[in-house]
């Protein structure tokens, strides 16, 4: 379990790591299970693939990939029989982490006093197995939102601290994809408690398995693998480079922060505004978006209250409001707020980009709106000598 | 030596329930609250609600349709369709203090409203033998065409929660938590994969107001809207959307022209329906 | 660093109504009590069973030795508030956010310019000063309301006028009102303003703050010796919700008060 860079740096330097086949991937589930986790992965539903609870490594989506355009996903059956060669899914790690729906605290009106419960159910030791390097940077972004700052969610460190991360380096991008142009992959970065990379050819069906904490290696220790050969090592080192290749997507080249701080009055919001349903699924999928909302609710006593913090959206018209109307009213000023909050002030706030190139809004917008290429048509507007206006005071 | 009267007995509000122009569905919904049922009638008195009692107010006396009031809380179910309901809402609203609307017929016109669109009279003739014997306006409208509404519940038919939380927010004083935005905000907090990314499956949860719970598109169904529009949709690219999705021109047309069709936010549709599309989104 | 908890239970000590639609309401600890405030900082009241609002606190040592708030009822919540009697119960958290640096305007002429209920915030400031007048240069408090019926702590204003220089105006005029009429920016000219040794604590309506920031400016004092107190919606005041966004800053945690050489281009963005 390691919840920031620095335990991940004061761990021992992972070794050349083991070689396991799909019956070493069979008996981690059964491992993690046994150690008491609930494990979280990958595996087919709906259409498409979704992170659910597994009970065996039958579940994981085996011989499943996934083609990915702006506002499309289709499943599409892998030859290979690969497992983890499939990129982002419509849910990301932070449905388990910072779930949509938490009872914050009750109060009881008991002889006129009001009595505060605080609700903090102890979670579940859940093992995240097949977590993406985007991903694994998404949740460090959000350890940071949620328990960096000078207040700490309790619910969210107790979900967290207990989680097990199982990296997957990714060697199959998406056409949305470009977490090469955010930093945050292909390779994995700290903060994984096991990583392995996948490798399928002429040598079989096989996963390179390194530790990157005392529990991911005590959990290592008991799977049956061997020593990894240099050829499954080159193998797969192989796979990653060439992944980062082939990312669908790029960011333009410039610093966005400043593009973002610069562009707030660009006509080019104006042309996403036309395009943009404010339905707020981006928001919802994004794996780094955090905003939640409260509701207060009573029960028909009228003694009894509880107050309930659900998932929210800068989309929603009401997400701004003040007593005399919303600050962001136009849809304009809601796009620009998403976009720039992800890419520019997310830096002044928090400390680092709130994008890891996962290309999930991308992808789940239902009309295929592209975060890359509203950047990129931003960075058109300011090399076009346009931009050098002063807002005037409304 | 104190003696305990046990907990401090507060006035019970009163309840009216009432019915226009509409199938009695929403209403049922608060029968249908059967869990529920007993602990709303413990904390407000149902005066008013032909559905469930013939009797009326503390003294139980044969009710009539326009009731004799006051009542703390009027529910108020489907549209005005005739010279006579027009009246009678102004009486309900006179007696309530506090005037509710519940599902699509009090709160856009209902499925009734289609014929704002059309001529009544050819209506008539098509339904009925003898047509002179009826009675209706040219138009069907929502409640707060009429009189002033404290708050609107859409649906068709409403949600129980959403019903029971409108009730329990006006015992308890707040606001009630209904949201304005859209199904896809409930599509995503359920873990829904989304059926038009991953299907191709026409949807208007983009544009619909959320509170059904996003139900249909659970069960791989596209969303039709039976809850309105949310607040400020963007109908010309949903619509552009629908019809890179497959829809014909018609069939837009007809998938906003149901329960809400005479909500003022879908008025532009057949204009936007019958719009050239520019090629597919990006 | 701490943890978000829930609030404690707060009991009202005493109510006082301000104006037609205003309160002030002033809490006692119940058990457990609150870290101190301090100027401009703010607290989220919760009326039981209805809901919660972030409100500054008016006064850091009522009547009763309790913690003062000033509330105008303009929605479920605030109406919930006001309709509080002694004895009844809160829920009540805090500090959040920053206060009104009282450091920085030590050896400083004082200025103090509130629209409305924006008062409340600044009158904590007023007894700071007050309190320790030997540490600071002369006080100046412009007050400016829409109605004469809208002035909130009228006898208390007309009581500073001893210790410093009161300026009170409004936008309308009612009969019986002998004072100024205008809005407050006006009050600016009947100071003799030494704009190089003074410090400003401003707070109103957005549009009102932008103004006086602006005009102070053209009188030459530093955008960083001003300071205003913004308002955005907050559910949780612990930098988590995201909804009290304004451009970089996070205003429940960066503000409610911030420099105005912060915050000057941001309010200069429509919708931001």
């Amino acid at each position: 379990m390691s919840t920031d860079a620095e335990v991940h740096a004061s761990q021992p330097p992972a070794s050349d790591g083991l070689v396991m086949g799909k019956d070493g991937m069979a008996v981690l589930v059964d491992v993690l299970i046994r150690r008491g986790f609930t494990v979280v992965g990958p595996t087919v539903r709906d259409g498409a693939i979704v992170l659910a609870e597994l009970r065996s490594a039958d579940e994981l989506p085996y011989g499943w990939g996934v083609e990915l355009e702006a506002g499309r996903y289709r499943l599409r059956e892998r030859p290979d029989g690969a497992a983890f060669a499939n990129a982002a899914g419509p849910q990301s790690w932070k449905s388990f982490l910072h779930p949509a729906r938490v009872r914050e605290w009750s109060a009881d009106r008991v002889d006129g006093d009001l009595v505060f419960t605080a609700h903090q159910a102890t979670p579940p030791r859940y093992a995240f197995l097949g977590v993406r390097p985007c991903d694994l940077r998404a949740i460090a972004i959000q350890d940071r939102v949620l328990t960096g700052g000078a207040y700490r969610d309790p619910g969210y460190e107790g979900r967290r601290s207990g989680a097990l991360l199982i990296v997957v380096e990714c060697t199959e991008p998406g056409a949305t994809c470009f977490c090469v142009s955010m930093g945050t992959g292909p390779a994995a970065g700290p903060g994984y408690d096991l990583v392995m990379t996948e490798v399928v050819d002429e040598d079989g069906h096989r996963f390179w398995m390194r530790s990157g904490s005392e529990e991911g290696a005590e959990i290592l220790a008991e799977l049956p693998a061997r020593p990894a050969d240099p050829a499954t090592q080159e193998t797969a080192r192989a796979g990653v480079t060439a992944a980062a290749d082939r990312m669908g997507r790029t960011m333009p080249e410039a610093d966005l922060r400043e593009l973002m701080a610069g562009t707030l009055d660009a006509p080019r919001w104006d042309d996403v505004a036309g395009r943009c349903l404010t339905c707020g699924n981006c928001t919802m999928v994004c794996p780094t978006c955090f905003c939640t909302t409260t509701e207060d609710v009573t029960d028909l006593t009228g003694d009894h209250a509880e107050r309930w913090r659900l998932w929210d959206s800068c989309f929603d018209l009401d997400f701004s409001q003040l007593h005399g109307g919303p600050v962001r009213a136009s849809s304009r000023s809601r796009y620009r707020q998403w976009m720039t909050h992800k890419l520019g002030t997310w830096y002044d706030q928090f400390g680092s980009s709130g994008c890891v190139g996962c290309g999930r809004c991308i992808v789940w917008c239902p009309v295929g709106i592209d975060i890359t290429e509203e950047a990129a048509a931003l960075h058109d507007w300011t090399q076009s000598g346009t931009s050098a206006s002063t807002p005037e005071p409304p | 030596m104190v003696t305990d009267l046990g907990p401090v007995i507060r006035t019970r509000p009163t309840l009216a329930v009432w019915k226009f122009a509409s199938c009695d569905g929403c209403q049922l919904t608060l029968l249908d609250c059967e869990d529920e049922l007993l602990g709303v009638t413990g904390r407000v008195r149902i005066d008013h609600f032909l559905e469930m009692s013939p009797a009326e107010g503390a003294d139980r006396e044969r009710a009539r349709l326009d009731g004799r009031g006051p009542y703390d809380l009027s529910l108020v179910e489907g549209s005005i369709t005739t010279v006579e309901d027009a009246e009678r809402i102004q009486h309900v609203r006179r007696i309530s203090r506090y005037l509710v609307t519940i599902g699509a017929c009090a709160t856009a016109g209902g499925i009734q409203a289609l014929r704002n669109f059309a001529d009544v009279d050819d209506f008539l003739a098509a339904v009925y033998a003898r047509p002179e014997y009826i009675a209706t306006l040219e138009t069907s409208t929502p409640i707060s065409a009429h009189v002033p509404v404290d708050f609107e519940l859409r649906g068709c038919p409403i949600d129980g929660r959403q019903l029971l939380e409108v009730i329990t927010a006006y015992l308890a004083g707040r606001r009630p938590q209904i949201s304005n935005h859209s199904v896809c905000f409930e599509c995503k907090r359920r873990g829904t994969t989304c059926i038009t990314v991953a299907h191709g499956t026409p949807c208007l949860g983009p544009v619909t107001h959320a509170g059904c719970g996003a139900i249909c598109p659970a069960y791989g169904r596209g969303c039709y809207g039976c809850f309105g529009p949310s607040s400020k949709p963007n109908l010309r690219s949903m619509i552009a959307q629908l019809r890179h999705d497959g829809m014909s021109e018609r069939d837009v047309q007809r998938v906003f022209r149901t329960f809400n069709a005479a909500s003022p936010e879908y008025a532009p549709v057949p204009d936007l329906a019958a719009e050239e599309r520019q090629g597919p989104p990006a | 660093m701490s943890t978000v908890t829930p609030p404690l239970p707060y009991r009202v000590a005493g109510t006082w109504d301000e104006t037609g639609d205003t309160r002030s309401i002033e809490l006692v600890p119940a058990g457990r009590r609150l870290p101190p405030f301090a100027p401009g900082q703010f607290a989220m009241l919760y009326a039981f069973g209805v809901g919660e609002v972030p409100i500054s606190a008016s006064a850091l040592k009522g009547r009763h030795g309790g913690l003062v708030h000033t509330v105008r009822a303009v929605g479920a919540v605030s109406a919930a508030l006001c309709r509080l009697r002694p004895g009844d119960s809160v829920g009540l958290s805090g500090p959040y956010g920053t206060g009104w640096d009282l450091d920085a305007a030590v050896g400083h002429d004082v200025l103090i310019v509130a629209g409305g209920i924006g008062l409340a915030p600044l009158r904590p400031v007023v007894h700071a000063v007050l309190g320790r007048q030997a540490a600071y240069g002369p006080l100046a408090v412009l007050v400016g309301a829409r109605t004469p019926a809208d002035l909130v702590y009228r006898d208390e204003v007309e009581s500073w006028r001893g210790q410093a220089r009161v300026e009170v105006t409004v936008d309308r005029a009612a009969p019986g009102w002998q004072g100024a009429v205008g809005v407050v920016t006006t009050l600016l000219d009947r100071l003799e303003l030494r704009p190089e040794r003074t410090c400003a604590s401003v707070c109103g309506p957005e549009v009102m703050m932008r103004h006086t920031a602006r005009d102070l400016v053209a009188r030459g004092l530093a955008p960083h010796r001003i300071q205003v107190s913004l308002e955005r919606n907050m559910h949780c005041s612990t930098g988590h919700c995201g909804h009290c966004q304004l451009g970089p800053l996070l205003l429940c945690r960066d503000g409610p008060v911030v420099g105005y050489d912060r915050v000057a281009p941001l309010l200069l963005v429509r919708e931001l």
